[in-house]
């Protein structure tokens, strides 16, 4: 009987505990959330997509944050297919991609959709090999790895790409995405361009159907980049900042001017100049011409219905306003390539079209 | 004959020591006032905590509970005081099916019942499907140990013309309620560690929690975010949060073995 | 025997009778109460079928039963066929129960037979807590040490001992169907073996001892007299794990490679029905996908559902409820 009561209090105790903890409205009470502490709850506005974009609008958040303290930012990484499907779903407050939206995609949509371009970035082929020698490739060697037709690391054609660099007797390991992603898309978008066995059988896409038995899948460019670092012998593309972050080394890859270039803001940057962009914003940037430009890159696009919702919409918008002004200039310590001053201009006029 | 055996003992044995040996070495290191009480930081920035996680597992348990404690206790009244043999039957095998049902199905299935018309993930989702996931456990649970009390307490009450359901509720129910307590403490700890089914419900939210109806983190969910990140001090803190949960997990399955011992006691 | 038992353990019949006359209304509304309470088991059961059968629609009606037989599934094109993963999951239970059934079932005589009476009890409680270890827990811990660990050391010696055979030749990842089964067994090694233990502690005493008094060896008594007297209800646990491992989730899906594959190599990265939709749910785009994804839920559930019926009418009918359930 006497347990019975210890064992009864402790479990309302903990009950009571609990619910009074998630009524409070400041769970934790600790010194350490002083920092968001606001005099009312801040609104909660979510997000999700790319992953190619996270590091760079973790940062953002937690800057604008500080300016902003009225408003607080819930971003999952879940992919550039996830951000465009939970939009479409009205699940979050927006999306993230890397690709754009298709036109039979927004169709679907229970309003018009824009695209912001937000930032512009690298995808860096990042691998995992004994000493890590700095290494140089080429479309279609790349093409040919994921494709499973080139196995090994001291496979000839690698080799001819990088004289005087010892590669060693060990199997390629292809890591691709396992969700559905815009830095896949623009990856295929590359290989595409450049590879005719590629266009030809596995195409682009945000979600490809990858070679039967050729590496393996992994969820995120989070992942990628962890099964990269984790694996020796493995291959894998990602956003450059996941490269620096984790100090994972990357190729040098062959740009249409036949130069070997790598990915970094101002790379991207000289493949940006070269973009002409439309009145929708729906363009790609691989293969750009220009000596300097990295040629697996493209721009990723925040998506808002345009008919935003009251006051959410309204502190959505100031966000977005900040970021393509203000936050471009956080970009390049991200390894990310600011938009230009033009483009800025572009994106903030569209976003004045926004009603509430 | 007994070498093989015994080989065998240590070879099932083996992994739940390497597993805590990992952890411990790993992560317990990382553990830390900070490690409770703050936020994420920025990706790829070092420091912070998983306060909003630990928080967010304990709301999510206690909206489970909310759910699973009185469906599964009073079904389970049922079972044991009310329902005829082929009835009880029939139900306790339909709970043990329910049971073997994969968490990630009920994910999906929540996912589709909830967060789709609410045109959101939310803490509620979460704690509904960890709730409706308890519901088989609890029932069985519940139903085994009112078995265990005396038919002389019934009989007694019932002839002091007290009713059948105040008989049970007041009597019954309180005799087993140590028992019963128990099979919900092993429910929750079960549901605690589940993170398939939070993926398409609850989602993740890297401040605190402050509303049902927004999305909310839990310990599996960002253990498995980290885990599956390629930053050094993300695995540091995955390490750490896998160490917190199995202690939790652990803590609560031995203290009940503790309690039932007990129990067993006075009956044999 | 399953009646004897629950009338036995019920309220006694004639306290059970009604018209005590009071407050007979409380007590019918306590007992539909409680009766609703009990029959949620069947509604939701109804409600996941219903459920994931309407998400499947769309699929069903666009593929039908190829679904089931075609092994492209490829988002691009908005073509969706399942094989690869049903490959995935019937691949990585079974190398996960060919390992943890001659394991369970050793360490389980070995708990009833064999042990010293002393070392049996801590032995149950470290199983029974190695069950309750987290899955996502064991997948981390998996991906960072189990996996370097067997990719390093255990994978070559296979490869150089059993290369001959084509299971074990290809690319080796790390994270692949092998590695995924090895974890399944972890997981489902503490299930099959408690179950399994209950079996053979129910095993009647005078079985063993009429075996002892033909002269058998403790050895033999074990095999002839326990052993093949508990066949069934050892099918039983099995077939209990085997339903474990069919749904398992997290573990698998970090350690699985995440790639659709179906050939003979099992250091090839695969896929699972449970890992897909971990991996595809929140992002599929073409409502087709969606679709296509609740459909693999659908099946999911129809195996598991199969799988964890049979275990339970084997566990019934051999032991009656003396069997405790395992969660």
């Amino acid at each position: 009987m006497k347990i019975n009561n210890i064992a009864t209090t402790v479990i309302s105790g903990l009950i009571i505990g609990v619910l009074a903890v998630s009524c409070s409205k400041n769970p934790g009470g600790s010194a350490a959330e002083s920092a968001g502490n606001a005099p009312s709850a801040p609104m909660l506005i979510n997000g999700a997509g790319s992953t190619f974009d996270y590091p760079v609008f973790s940062k953002w958040f937690e800057v604008y944050a500080t300016m902003d303290t009225n408003v607080q930012f819930n971003y999952q990484s879940i992919g550039s297919g996830g951000g465009q499907k939970q939009l479409l779903n009205q699940t979050v407050d927006f999306g993230a991609s890397d690709a754009p939206m298709t036109d039979e995609a927004m169709s679907g949509a229970p309003g018009k959709i824009l695209h912001l371009p937000i930032v512009a970035g690298g995808v860096a082929v990042i691998y995992n090999l004994p000493g890590n020698p700095k290494l140089k490739l080429d479309g279609e060697t790349l093409a040919d790895i994921y494709l499973g037709t080139i196995k090994k690391w001291n496979d000839a054609k690698i080799a001819a790409l990088n004289p005087g660099v010892t590669l060693p007797d060990l199997a390629i390991i292809p890591v691709h995405r396992s969700d559905g992603s815009g830095t896949t898309f623009i990856f295929t978008d590359y290989l595409t361009v450049v590879n005719d066995p590629w266009a030809n059988s596995v195409k682009k896409g945000t979600a490809v159907k990858w070679p039967d038995g050729v590496g393996i899948g992994a969820k995120g460019s989070e992942g990628v980049a962890g099964q990269v670092r984790q694996i020796s012998g493995a291959i894998g593309y990602a956003e450059l900042a996941y490269a620096n972050q984790n100090k994972i080394p990357y190729a040098d890859m062959k740009n249409a001017a036949g130069k070997f270039v790598s990915p970094a803001p101002d790379s991207v940057s000289a493949a940006l100049a070269t973009a002409t962009i439309p009145d929708d914003f729906r363009f790609s940037i691989v293969n750009a011409p220009g000596a300097a430009a990295y040629p697996i890159a493209g721009p990723s696009w925040i998506l808002i219905y345009q008919k935003q919702n009251g006051d959410r919409g309204k502190h959505l918008v100031g966000f977005l306003r900040w970021a393509v002004t203000d936050g471009q200039k956080i970009s390049p310590t991200l390894d990310y390539a600011p938009l230009p001053d033009a483009l800025q201009q572009r994106v903030l006029k569209l976003l004045d079209t926004v009603t509430y | 004959m007994q070498a093989v055996t015994c080989i065998c003992a240590v070879l099932v044995v083996a992994p739940l020591i390497l597993v805590f040996y990992h952890l411990i070495s790993l992560g317990f290191s990382s553990i830390n006032w900070a490690f409770f009480t703050q936020l994420p930081r920025a990706v790829g920035e070092s420091g912070g905590g998983m306060g909003n996680a630990i928080v967010g597992t304990f709301i999510l348990l206690a909206l489970a509970a909310v759910i699973g404690v009185p469906v599964g206790v009073l079904g389970g009244v049922f079972l044991s005081e009310y329902a005829t043999v082929g009835v009880s039957w029939w139900v306790r095998f339909g709970a043990d099916i329910l049971n073997g049902v994969p968490s990630i199905v009920w994910g999906l299935v929540v996912c589709a019942l909830v967060v789709v018309p609410m045109h959101g993930y939310s803490a509620l989702a979460g704690g509904i499907v960890l709730g409706l996931m308890m519901i088989p456990m609890v029932m069985r649970a519940t139903e085994e140990v009112l078995h265990l009390v005396p038919g002389g307490y019934r009989e007694a009450s019932l002839a002091l013309g007290i009713s059948k359901w105040r008989t049970v509720l007041q009597i019954v129910i309180r005799t087993a309620l140590k028992g019963i307590v128990t099979g919900v403490l092993l429910a929750l700890a079960r549901v605690a560690g589940e993170t398939a089914p939070l993926l398409f419900t609850a989602f993740g939210n890297p401040h605190w929690a402050r509303s049902l109806t927004q999305p909310i983190s839990a310990l599996p969910l960002q253990i498995f975010d980290y885990a599956n990140s390629p930053y050094d001090d993300w695995h540091r803190q995955a390490w750490a949060g896998a160490l917190v949960l199995l202690l939790l997990v652990l803590f609560i399955n031995i203290s009940v073995r503790f309690l039932t011992r007990e129990r067993w006691r006075a009956k044999s | 025997m399953n009646g004897a038992y629950a009338s036995a353990t019920r309220a006694t019949p004639g306290v059970n009778a009604r018209g005590a006359g009071t407050s007979r209304f409380g007590d019918r509304a306590f007992e539909w109460l409680t009766l609703l309470m009990a029959f949620s088991i069947f509604v939701l059961i109804v409600l996941i079928g219903y459920e994931l059968f309407r998400g499947a629609t769309p699929a069903i009606h666009k593929f039908g039963l190829r679904f089931l037989a075609t092994s492209t599934w490829d988002p691009v094109n908005g073509v969706f066929g399942a094989l690869p993963f049903i490959f995935g999951t019937i691949v990585s239970s079974a190398i996960a129960l060919l390992i943890a059934v001659p394991i369970s079932i050793a360490t389980a005589i070995y708990l009833t037979e064999l042990a010293p009476l002393w070392l049996r009890q801590p032995l149950v409680i470290f199983i029974e807590l190695l069950a309750a270890i987290p899955s996502v827990i064991l997948g981390f811990w998996g991906f960072y040490v189990m996996v370097p660990w067997l990719h390093a050391h255990a994978y070559p010696v296979l490869r150089s001992t059993l290369g001959f055979l084509p299971f074990f030749q290809g690319p080796d990842n790390g994270p692949s169907i092998l590695s995924a089964g090895i974890i399944l067994a972890v997981m489902i090694i503490p299930i099959v073996t408690s179950v399994s233990r209950e079996i053979l502690r129910s095993v009647p005493g005078l079985q063993r001892e009429a075996a002892y008094a033909l002269g058998a060896t403790r050895w033999e008594v074990t095999r002839i007299a326990v052993l093949s007297y508990a066949k069934r209800g050892l099918f039983g646990a099995v077939i209990l794990g085997l339903g474990r491992a069919l749904g398992e989730t997290m573990a698998v899906t970090m350690l699985i490679g995440n790639a659709p594959y179906i050939g003979w190599s099992v250091f090839a990265a695969g896929q699972t029905l449970a890992s897909v939709i971990a991996n595809e749910f929140t992002e599929a785009m073409d409502p087709l996908h969606t679709s296509a994804l609740f459909e693999v839920g659908l099946v999911l559930l129809g195996v598991t559902l199969v799988v964890n019926a049979l275990a339970r009418l084997l566990l019934i009918t051999f032991a009656g409820p003396t069997v405790k359930p395992q969660h």
